[in-house]
């Protein structure tokens, strides 16, 4: 089958943060109503929807929908954890791509409990006998980088710093103000080696994004290369499928790993062809362990490619230029389109003083529960 | 006078003190094992499980530090939790118990408890399973 080629019509965003005056019906609303403004998409100009959201409950998009008066087409309601933008965005695209639709709307949102995540995904006598703290898997796999990797503190905190820093720059992110190595360091320990300021925080917003089989009318048009979304094999204990066993000997290789292999494939493109990336940093080993899945450094060189500064905004290399989740924080199903959204302004040349000049390809990676991840390259 | 009782926290997950083990899944298909065991093999799907007690001692592979009581776990904080590594190949999340939880290493000899996590309404001691430093391991 011959596929057709995808553009980013147009995108809109809810800046990420805390709104205790919206409710998410209305921080959906506001990102879909910005991108089919930019766009210049009618209400009745998109043939299917598709909406990634985790704790927002029963016909989520559609409340977002008929609140717009735009009900009536096809509306799929997207979970897929910390993938949910993107896997909603893959459907999205293989629609537009294989001749189905020539519109379709793309949108994800959310509304997170405060502290640390709560799923339903595990046993409630696995919450009782303590196995289920996210923070503590994410420092499981810190500590992992640590022994195989040569990661120190220093880097982890060093991660944390930079999209920090990069976030001062960013108006639709949650936390916008920049910390030392020292302070990050300082900040209380909540899961060894894991400290609070290399934790993103739960949080609330939207983003959303137009597809189209013609380019929009704003800015250069921006292709959409590859949306890939895999899932887990059996076998790695730490895996974000979160079993409570695996294998001592056979680590196979993870929905990163497996999802990023197949976007290049598909995109005919490698890691040496990217300009920037926006990766999943729920914790700053994360970003590290991200990097080295997504194979832009080789494995084991994850604290290299922190401590030479590969990934800052004038690296070669930029990770996270819009500050990532550590700044932005994470609401589960608008987080990977926010990604989107970002990128697109990267690849018009507007993202402003996040700006990475002469941005030509880039790439958005989530990962979370389930296991879920996605990867997305971009090009103008 | 009322006698304590001991109540796992779940059925079928470990067998009882003074020399406990995990419960693990074998599958009669592929031969590969898993914890807690399943009804279907979670390698092959395979319905053929059989049930192989594991893990008696282990090799601590990661570990850290919870210092605040996560949402649902009434248990004692600080505790440890980590990933075990048993002899029979299987790598296990586990609580970890330590007189010093700071001084808890990779590559550490580790030994099966079980450990109480809470007392129930009705006065049972809720137990459940947890790798402790095996001081006696050479």
């Amino acid at each position: 089958m011959s596929l057709r080629p995808v553009y980013v019509r147009g995108v809109g965003i809810h800046p990420f943060g805390r709104f205790d005056d919206k409710d998410v019906t209305q921080l959906g609303q506001h990102a879909v109503r910005s991108a089919l403004a930019e766009a210049e998409v009618g209400r009745g100009d998109f043939q299917s929807a598709f909406c990634g959201t985790v704790y927002t409950g029963v016909a989520a998009g559609h409340k977002v929908l008929t609140s717009l008066g735009l009900s009536g087409v096809p509306i799929v309601n997207v979970e897929a954890g910390c993938a949910s933008g993107g896997a909603a965005l893959s459907l999205g695209v293989s629609q537009v791509a294989s001749g189905q639709c020539d519109t379709v709307l793309v949108f994800g949102m959310e509304k997170m409990p405060r502290g640390i995540i709560r799923s339903s995904f595990f046993p409630p006598w696995c919450e009782k006998a303590g196995l289920t703290p996210a923070p503590a898997y994410f420092a499981l796999r810190a500590r992992r980088l640590m022994l195989e990797s040569d990661v120190t503190r220093e880097q982890l905190a060093q991660v944390s710093v930079k999209n920090h820093r990069n976030g001062v720059d960013n108006p639709f992110a949650m936390y916008r103000k920049p910390f030392t190595i020292e302070q990050v360091l300082e900040s209380k320990m909540v899961c060894d080696p894991l400290t609070l300021f290399m934790l993103c925080s739960p949080n609330e917003g939207a983003a959303c994004v137009v597809l189209g089989a013609e380019p929009g009318p704003t800015g250069p048009p921006v292709k959409v290369l590859a949306s890939v979304v895999r899932s887990h094999l059996p076998g790695s204990a730490l895996g974000e499928h979160t079993p409570m066993s695996g294998l001592v000997a056979d680590d196979p290789p993870g929905p990163t790993e497996r999802a990023a292999a197949a976007a290049f494939e598909q995109a005919g493109i490698g890691p040496e062809d990217l300009d920037l990336t926006e990766v999943q940093d729920t914790d700053s080993g994360r970003e590290i362990l991200s990097v080295e899945e997504l194979g832009l450094c080789p494995r084991g060189t994850g604290g290299r490619f922190v401590a030479d500064g590969t990934g800052e905004r004038a690296g070669r290399l930029p990770v996270n230029p819009s500050g990532g989740l550590l700044s932005k924080g994470e609401p589960l199903g608008a987080s990977a389109l926010g990604q989107i959204v970002e990128l697109t302004w990267q690849l018009r040349g507007t993202a402003e003083r996040r700006q990475i000049p002469g941005a030509r390809t880039a790439l958005g990676h989530t990962v979370g529960r389930g296991a879920n991840a996605s990867v997305t390259l971009l090009q103008r | 006078m009322r006698t304590m009782a001991s109540v796992a926290i779940q059925p079928g997950l470990f067998t009882e003190a003074p020399n406990p083990r995990l419960l693990a899944g074998h599958c009669g298909d592929c031969g590969e094992r898993h914890f807690p065991a399943a009804d279907f093999c979670p390698y092959c799907g395979a319905a053929e499980i059989s049930t192989a007690k594991v893990g008696g001692t282990g090799t601590l592979y990661l570990h850290t530090v919870v210092n605040a009581a996560p949402p649902g776990y009434v248990g004692p904080v600080p505790y440890g939790f980590g990933l075990v590594d048993l002899p029979e190949g299987l790598r296990v999340v586990s609580r970890l118990t330590a007189d010093d939880l700071h001084a808890l290493a990779s590559g550490m000899a580790m030994r099966l408890k079980v450990d109480t996590l809470f007392r129930d309404d009705d006065g049972n001691d809720v137990v459940s399973w947890a790798y402790e430093p095996d001081e006696g391991a050479t």
